[in-house]
């Protein structure tokens, strides 16, 4: 092969190989890339510290301050470039590890100033600080009691995350859990004299299924009710307000009921004297009534006024399930034979809907408003049933046509074969 | 003059009468093979009558299409036994047309001069899945308008002519209102017209070669068709009226909810049984196969396997003695094994 020739091939061949390893190395999955810290003095020294001292620096590429190009002299002072010691010496701003008392002062240096935070995430707002003066955490602090919750108790430290963060312990689902590494711990809580169920009758009540067990972010955890930087319990008279947040209409229906004033007069907590606090159970129409497990029997007899009203609406609440049931019944059996029953599915649709209304009506305790609802949802169940009923009916007409016309068929057949013995065959 | 001498006059139908008395019907060991071709007559005839009572209250739109054959379930009277024994009719139909065609192979009834028999034959089995196919969208349920998405997307593998095939069924590159009221014009017009001209001829090709005997040189033992065959074969109507009727009644054909364009498809969506075993076929196909990609060369395969069958009388030339009536018997058998083992597959693994 004449020379010119060969130099053609190899360069051909290089040629398709870098080609196609150009392109398998852009077919590959490019690697995930971890973010270096920025490498400045703090970071470099602590890294070979080993022990205590590293473990602030290792996980700080992660820090929300820190991926925002903060570094360690922003809480702590002191000079990153400074090669040596020299970079914590206190004429260089060093302040070295804050106490639990300073840390409000030291986050608040950035996060109370709308200037700053504006450069950030202007939707933040700049007021935790003053919120947390507020707080019985920030009032036991002032008081001097170091061993309340701080910024870092529940945001953590190095790194400190955002809260949108799934990792973080204020992410919504972890709060209950945050709140119980204190609340929860009887000796901890000991000089404070509190209880320490609330985590786990939370655990178990209708919020914390939702959140903890099916992941749903829109149920409340302990922030949500107690506020998060300013955290007190709600006082008596602002339970319902806390509650309305999410149940704005059972707390309009319960500030028109006569259990408003009654309530406040004898200072029970409005919406948790029936349904608890932190153990809050799903609802049901057996807490209506005059005996255990019925709430109202806790104040109420079952003769006097108030039990009266509620034998009447836990009356008019089990006509409208019983009645809803057994046209739910129907019209699924109706179905269950092959009927189109979307006529039917209508009205029973909104006799569970009336029914819905009205448990919720019952917090009004209007008689009348309760036993409207009830009686327009049994009247909808009824036409449900009704048109149930017709789907069996015809069913049943079905059956019966069914049978006559095998009757006639099998007839029919029995004189073609009797034929064909009397006519000539193969 | 008495009526039946008028219309002699008019019709010649005593040259009808004469013939059909004449007709006989070859008696061998397989003889329910001769039945098979009946009842898919029947069933037909089925269709046509339920299919003309339901054109009066179906309407193909996409916002009408559900709510009427709604309509037709729950508020027509008797449109529901119309419509499920429509619907059930379809199946069974394809049912038989299959066993008619295997019974008319392993039989050898396509030899010649049978070979336009077989032919008519088996077009007449392509239109019933045709009709099958256009059918099953009508109601325009969720299940009907994902598997016709699918379906249609096969029917775009097909080379060189698959995408504009694909938009030509669809009336766009999408199923929408366009394949419905498309659909709907083919299963009520297009498919009837092309099924009349087919039928009649195979009918045509039926008296004029008579029915088939699969060994020639046995004795020929046979019946009269009028009456002894008709009336046994009135009595397969019978009892096939009386599944149809049990099944009607006692499993009504559902609606379905009604079709979400923008929803996501169902799990596990899959054809009507008759297309499972292909649909089967296709997805145990690799992707890619000898640089085609694996739809297309099932497509390919299958588009081969129907003109092998419309070509099995050109195919098959012996006198049922020779090599190739035995290869073609294997390999007729090991086709049916194959479309009931791979519709059971696709059940078991969907």
């Amino acid at each position: 092969m004449p020379d010119r020739a060969r130099w053609c091939v190899i360069t051909a061949v290089a040629g398709l190989l870098w080609f196609f390893s150009t392109g398998l190395a852009a077919a590959a999955p490019a690697p995930q890339t971890v973010p270096e810290p920025p490498s400045d003095g703090c970071i470099t020294c602590h890294r070979n510290l080993g022990g205590r001292l590293a473990a602030p620096a290792l996980k700080i590429a992660d820090d929300i301050h820190v991926r925002r190009g903060f570094t360690c002299t922003a809480c702590h002072g002191g000079d990153a470039k400074a090669p040596g010691m020299e970079a914590m010496d206190p004429k260089r701003g060093f302040v070295g590890r804050p106490k639990p008392a300073d840390l409000p002062a030291v986050c608040g240096k950035c996060h109370s100033s709308p200037e700053i935070m504006r450069r950030f995430n202007p939707r933040i707002p700049t007021d935790e600080v003053a919120r947390f003066q507020t707080s019985v955490h920030g009032q036991k602090l002032s008081a001097g009691d170091q061993r309340v919750a701080t910024c870092t108790s529940c945001h953590g430290v190095h790194p400190i995350l955002a809260v949108t963060d799934s990792r973080s312990p204020v992410f919504p689902s972890s709060v209950p859990a945050t709140c119980a590494r204190c609340h929860a711990d009887a000796a901890y809580m000991k000089p404070y004299g509190i209880p320490i169920t609330q985590y786990a009758e939370y655990k178990t009540s209708v919020h914390g299924e939702a959140l903890l067990g099916r992941g749903s972010k829109q149920a409340p955890a302990c922030n949500d009710c107690h506020g998060n930087h300013g955290a007190v319990p709600p006082g008596v008279d602002s339970v319902a307000n806390v509650c309305a947040q999410c149940h704005g209409s059972q707390r309009d229906l319960f500030t028109r009921s006569p259990h408003r004033a009654a309530f406040e007069s004898m200072g029970l907590p409005q919406c948790t004297a029936c349904h608890g606090n932190h153990q809050i159970s799903r609802p049901s129409d057996e807490m209506v009534g005059t005996s255990p497990p019925a709430v109202c029997a806790q104040c109420h007899q079952a003769d006097s006024k108030g039990g009266v009203a509620a034998k009447v609406i836990r009356t008019a609440l089990e006509d409208l399930k019983q009645s809803t049931a057994a046209a739910g019944d129907l019209v699924a059996r109706a179905e269950n034979a092959g009927m189109d029953m979307s006529d039917a599915k209508l009205p029973l649709s909104d006799a569970r809907t009336q029914l819905i209304l009205a448990r919720n009506l019952a917090h009004g305790l209007s008689l009348r408003e309760v036993q409207s609802a009830t009686s327009e949802g049994v009247g909808l169940s009824r036409k449900a049933a009704d048109l149930g009923r017709a789907g069996l009916a015809e069913i049943e007409f079905r059956r019966r046509g069914l049978v006559a016309a095998l009757v006639v068929i099998a007839v029919l057949s029995l004189g073609l074969y009797l034929k064909t013995r009397t006519t000539p065959g193969p | 003059m008495g009526i039946g001498a008028w219309l002699e006059d008019r019709l010649r139908w005593r040259a009808a009468d004469a013939f059909l008395r004449h007709k006989t019907v070859p008696v061998t060991r397989h003889g329910y093979v001769y039945y098979f071709g009946g009842i898919t007559l029947f069933l037909f005839l089925v269709q046509v009558v339920t299919g003309l009572l339901l054109l009066m209250y179906y309407r193909p739109t996409a916002d009408a299409a559900h709510e009427s054959v709604r309509f037709i379930m729950a508020r027509v009277q008797f449109g529901w036994l119309v419509r499920s024994v429509h619907s059930w009719t379809a199946n069974l139909m394809v049912f038989w047309a299959f066993a008619h065609m295997f019974g008319a192979f392993f039989v050898r009834a396509y030899r010649r001069p049978r070979e336009m028999t077989w032919i008519s034959g088996a077009l007449l089995l392509f239109i019933t899945l045709a009709f099958g196919f256009t059918g099953y969208l009508l109601p325009w349920n969720t299940l009907a308008y994902f598997a016709t998405k699918v379906g249609t997307e096969i029917v775009g593998a097909v080379p060189l002519i698959g995408h504009p095939l694909l938009v030509l069924l669809r009336g766009g590159e999408d199923v929408t209102e366009a394949t419905l009221s498309r659909f709907f014009g083919i299963h009520v017009a297009i498919l009837p017209a092309l099924t009349t001209m087919v039928l009649g001829l195979h009918l045509f090709l039926v008296q004029l070669h008579g029915m088939s005997r699969p060994d020639a040189r046995g004795p020929a033992r046979s019946m009269a068709f009028v009456p002894a065959f008709v009336l046994r074969e009135a009595m397969v109507w019978l009892l096939i009226t009386g599944v149809l009727v049990t099944l009607a009644v006692l499993l009504p054909w559902p609606v379905g909810e009604k079709a979400d364009p923008l929803a996501s498809a169902p799990a596990g969506i899959r054809p009507e049984w008759y297309f499972v075993f292909m649909f089967h076929t296709l997805k145990l196909i690799p992707s890619h196969v000898l640089g085609l990609e694996g739809e297309q060369l099932g497509v390919i395969a299958f588009m081969l396997a129907a003109a092998v069958v419309l070509a099995v009388p050109l195919l098959v030339r012996d006198d049922g003695a020779g090599r190739a009536s035995r290869v073609a018997a294997a390999v007729g058998a090991f086709g049916a094994l194959y479309m009931i083992g791979m519709t059971i597959l696709g059940y078991l693994r969907p």
